[in-house]
Order: structure tokens, then sequence, then C-alpha cells
């Protein structure tokens, strides 16, 4: 079990993931920069937090054109795991592997917080852990994680049970209370808060490790 | 190759809050100018391609606007086109 975790310039939770795995878990981890393709030996990629290519233009828009993520897109279409966190979630909506998108927080302001989440797990195989109906917390820290869709595509999304965690309370108006979601096959799950920083007991919650450690079987 | 410059406006799709313009508005009632009832900011990109004819230039540019520049899931485009091209380099 490898798990790779992609590098953007502006990337910076790709360590916390890499202590999370590695250091918590002990899940070997492969940093991957973004100008390369050699995705061979890696069993599940995850696209982490930060700014990548300064978020320029739209968050995760410049990212969507990185060579690694035609790999990771293949990757995914061929079932492979995938996790985005947060500007990860972001550039999974660009890249069309997630419907909808991702916008400025309804009150403007970047929040840094604890999250409460409801976890619906679906078919998605990252939550697998999880029972249904569970609720866990992650810290959030975004300024533009308000979710965006349509009625209709809100309403086909809730029936394909693809809105897999859902704000207990929600920060910043996304619709439906949408905190993560998973594609139709459930192996790609983009969410915005971070179940990496909740994995060290030293920093709080450890109501991550579940999600990382369905890598585990 | 002639040089056609355009400008693309990106604006948020009308049903897509725009907490950023709300702000702006507020703040315009905080500089006396009453009676701003709607604000919404957009983007403004400036371009110049080179292209063959301007129908060409044109079907550049449309592509550039949908799949790069703006993000159709929560935002409108439209693209100005200057139809008088500059002589390329």
């Amino acid at each position: 079990m490898t798990l790779g975790v992609v590098v953007f310039p502006g990337s910076n939770c790709d360590r916390d993931v890499q202590w999370a795995a590695e250091g918590c878990l002990g899940i070997p981890t492969r940093f991957l920069w973004h100008e390369q393709r050699d995705l061979s030996g890696l069993d599940a990629v995850v696209i982490p937090g930060g700014f990548s290519y300064g978020d320029y233009l739209r968050c995760g828009a410049i990212a969507r054109f990185a060579p690694v993520l035609e790999e990771v897109k293949a990757f995914a279409e061929r079932g492979g795991p995938v996790l985005g966190i947060c500007n990860g979630f972001q550039v999974l909506t660009e890249m069309g592997l997630l419907p909808g998108a991702l916008t400025r927080n309804q009150h403007l302001h970047f929040l840094c917080e604890p999250a409460e989440l409801v976890v619906e797990p679906g078919r998605c195989s990252w939550l697998q852990g999880y029972g249904h109906g569970q609720r866990v917390t992650f810290p959030i820290a975004h300024g533009e994680g308000r979710y965006q869709a349509d009625p209709e595509l809100l309403q086909r999304l809730e029936q394909n049970g693809q809105v897999v965690l859902r704000y207990a309370r929600n920060p910043n108006g996304s619709v439906g209370d949408v905190a993560g979601l998973s594609n139709a096959t459930g192996n790609v799950l983009g969410l915005m808060p971070h179940p990496e920083r909740a994995c060290d007991a030293t920093t709080g919650s450890v109501d991550g490790r579940t999600l990382l450690a369905s890598l585990l079987g | 190759m002639p040089v056609y410059s355009a400008r693309v406006l990106v604006s948020l799709r009308p049903s897509v809050l725009d907490p950023a313009g709300e702000a702006t508005r507020a703040a315009a009632a905080r500089l006396g100018v009453a009676g701003v009832s709607r604000l919404r900011i957009g983007k403004a990109v400036e371009v110049e391609l080179e292209a063959p004819d301007a129908e060409a230039a044109r079907t550049q540019l449309e592509l550039l606007s949908d799949r790069l520049l703006a993000n159709p899931v929560i935002e409108n485009w439209t693209l100005e086109l200057n139809a008088d091209a500059a002589p390329g380099a």
C-alpha cells in the first residue's frame, strides 16, 4: 500500500497528509510533483489543501491543467481511490471528477475552526469505516468552501447518495449543507474539512483516522 | 498573422450569491452613495490573440472563455471581439 500525495506550487497540506498517513497510520506515502506523470505503484492518490498556483483565476482552475492530474484523472476513471481535501476538492470540481463548484463563503470570512459533520457513507470507499449518520469533527480552514449546485443537480446527487458528508451546523452557506461529495462509483471523495488534521491525538480529534485507514482494508 | 484584441467579461450567474458584491454594496452606503440596489462583482479579461481571421479568433476565444476563463457551473461570460485586427509582427 502506497499513497501518492500531489504537490503543486502553493500546496500547504501535503506534509500534513504525509504525517497523518505515514506518521500516524504507517501508510507509506510518495509526493507527486505537479509536472510528473508517474503514478506506478500507487494504490491511492490525495490532492491536498493549499493554494495551488496561487488560486489565480479561480481556486483549482489552473491546477486542472497540471500534467500529474491527467494521470490522476485516468487513475480515477479506472476506479482508483482519489481523495481531494479542501483545495483538492476545488480541483476535483474544476477537473470535472465531481460536479458543482466551490465559491466564496457566505459571510466572506476565512473559517478556521472545528466542524461537526454527519457521515452518510453510501458507496464511498473512503468512508466505509464510519456508521450511517455517525458524527465526526474535522477542522475546516477555507475562504471559498460554499458548495454550489443548481437544485436539479443537488437533487440528483441526493438521490444517488453522493452527498456523503454534511455540516451539522452549516458554516459557509453550502447548498444542502454539503461538506463532502463522492462520485457515482464511490472511489472519488472531495471534502472541504481536513481529515488529515484529525489524526494525531496531540492536535485534538482523531476522527479522521478511520478515513485514511480505509486504505488498509 | 493579424492580432485581434478582445475583452471577456465574466460574471457570477444570477442564481449564485455574491457575498463580495454585497459587502461592497454595504460600503457604498457608508460612503454616502444611497440607492445602490444591486452590485455584482465579476472579472474583465483583456486578451490579444494571433489568428488568421476574425472568425478563427472568435472560435479560439470562445473555447478559452468557456473552458478556462469562466466556470459555467457558476459563471456566465460575454466576449467583445474587436474585428479590426492589428497587423502581426
